[in-house]
């Protein structure tokens, strides 16, 4: 158990490093976890050659998938959307290093969810945007 | 002191002796969401598949005739319980969500009209909401809601002020399955009847938990589960009073709900059954006919006094707790249930840590999204309290929390 607590997603959860609004933005989407409330907006900078320049998070939700949302983030700035689309579960749960049951792996991949929403430009996050 | 043997009790289900994790035993806090079952009810539902399943009512066979007895014996034991008149009005259907659909569809669709006034309340469940959304949105009728107040409570002069409205329907839960509150059900019953309403009782957190007697409250319409009670998934109950059963039209066609069917007709068949198409949930209805036997011989007041202990004294020991706050009255108003928030700890990774401890508790919005967004928290957590709960119990969930403010340094 306390390894889902391990001391990267309380730290990612109490001090993220990419929290915020990107105001202007080039894409921006937000949904909600309807199971437990949850809630991410993701707002990306893009440039001339779709690659992710700026990349921010916002929204409240459980430690998994505040850090999560963060790391994510992190780790698709410098990446095209390409290639952000390329993304799937296993890279989330790697990024994360911990194995999840069914109900808390919906937390950790909402921000994903979302992320490919806006980046397909879909009018809603779905769970087949992060099947593996 | 204690009213209840719970030692006893506990021996009386089976997955009360099972460890979470070597060595560290389950502390059920979950039952608001379902309860765990004695054996007594998984033997006659055992018992009944074993011996003598059939379909019912058509056959002339033993096993026919046997299964027919069993499943009448269990809506026989059902209206006892409840103090109906008769138990042809007891609608066995698969839930409680079930029973208020029927209504909202039956009598609702075919009693209600464009601008008629139906009452809810902010704390209800999704069950007691989204059917009206659904009436609404087809038939056009108005809905309001009773206030809740700050400390989690019906706001009863907003109700009164309601009223005035003459609403065709009032439908309220008759304990809140977040805040706990029991809320004062005579007397709003008697106050919608006075105004000329017809009133629907959201039994599925009361009728578990607390003594519930039709007569008594008077109600026209009792809706509730068996799962909550001691009793097997899939089956619910409706109680209506039998004049308004009667009059209304049937719910899902098909068999077993007519009386005769031609090509291009069918007359419904008597109560129970117009509201009962199809194979029903027989050996669930035999395993709900043994959970009233159980909370019977348990005795009602006895289970009810338990609780008032248990979370008086778990409201007492959160309150210590910093960081911790409660939502809902006082321990006079409620019954078992405890929703309370951590600072700065999502109730997700609380309820996370506290299941590395064995304890099982519920974290999210509890299907009452609007009263969550009344108090401006998307989710608490949640710990609730059944006849097989004790004190120690509480202590472990206290233990608990301190380990989660430990993780998150809180």
């Amino acid at each position: 158990m306390d390894d889902f607590y391990r001391e990267l997603i309380i730290d990612r959860y109490k001090n993220p490093q990419y929290r915020g609004i990107l105001n202007p933005h080039d894409i921006s989407f937000e949904d909600d976890n309807p199971l437990c409330g949850d809630h991410i907006r993701v707002d990306l900078r893009v440039d001339a050659t779709n690659r992710v320049t700026e990349a921010n998070f916002n929204g409240h939700g459980c430690a998994i998938s505040q850090a999560s949302a963060d790391l994510l983030m992190e780790s698709i700035i410098g990446k095209t959307l390409d290639e952000v689309k390329s993304i799937n579960r296993d890279d989330i749960l790697e990024m994360l290093s911990i194995d999840l049951g069914p109900v808390r792996l919906k937390c950790a991949l909402l921000s994903l969810k979302v992320l490919k929403a806006g980046v397909y430009g879909l009018g809603e996050a779905t769970d087949e945007l992060v099947a593996s | 002191m204690d009213t209840l043997d719970v030692t006893h009790i506990r021996a009386d289900f089976p997955v009360l002796e099972r460890e979470i994790h070597p060595g560290v035993p389950l502390v059920y806090l979950d039952s608001t969401a379902t309860s765990q079952k004695p054996s007594v009810v998984l033997d006659a539902m055992d018992g009944f598949y074993r011996c003598c399943n059939a379909n019912i009512h058509r056959g002339v066979h033993t096993l026919a005739e046997e299964s027919t007895g069993a499943y009448e014996l269990a809506r026989k034991r059902m209206a006892e319980f409840i103090g109906s008149p008769s138990p042809r009005q007891v609608i066995f259907t698969r839930n409680t969500t079930e029973s208020i659909n029927l209504v909202a569809y039956t009598w609702g669709r075919s009693n209600l009209k464009a601008g008629d006034v139906v009452i809810l309340t902010e704390m209800e469940h999704h069950s007691n909401i989204v059917p009206w959304h659904i009436l609404a949105a087809e038939k056009n009728i108005r809905l309001e809601f009773i206030s809740v107040t700050d400390e989690g409570l019906l706001d009863l002069e907003i109700y009164r002020s309601l009223l005035e409205l003459q609403p065709k329907l009032v439908a309220f839960t008759h304990m809140s399955n977040v805040l706990g509150t029991v809320n004062p059900a005579a007397e709003i019953i008697r106050l919608a009847h006075a105004a000329g309403a017809v009133v629907l009782v959201d039994g599925a957190q009361s009728v578990p938990h607390l003594p519930v007697n039709v007569q008594l409250l008077d109600c026209d319409f009792l809706a509730f589960s068996a799962h909550k009670m001691c009793g097997p998934t899939g089956i619910g109950v409706l109680y209506g009073r039998k004049a308004l059963l009667e009059a209304m039209p049937p719910f899902l066609g098909g068999g077993d709900m007519i009386k005769r069917v031609h090509l291009r007709s069918f007359t419904p068949n008597e109560l129970p059954y117009k509201f009962e198409a199809g194979t029903p949930a027989i050996a669930e209805a035999v395993g709900l006919g043994a959970a009233v036997g159980y909370l019977t011989s348990v005795g009602m007041e006895a289970i009810s006094a338990h609780e008032q202990e248990i979370i008086a004294y778990a409201l007492e020991r959160l309150k210590e707790i910093p960081g911790v706050s409660v939502f809902g009255p006082r321990a006079e108003h409620k019954g078992g249930v405890a929703s309370f928030m951590l600072k700065d700890v999502h109730p997700h990774d609380i309820a996370q840590i506290l299941d590395g401890q064995g304890i099982a508790i519920r974290a999210g919005h509890h299907c009452a999204m609007p009263l969550h967004e009344k108090f401006g928290i998307p989710a608490t957590a949640r710990a609730s309290f059944y006849l097989y709960n004790t004190r120690e119990e509480v202590d472990k969930l206290v233990e608990g929390i301190y380990k989660v403010k430990r993780v998150f340094r809180a």
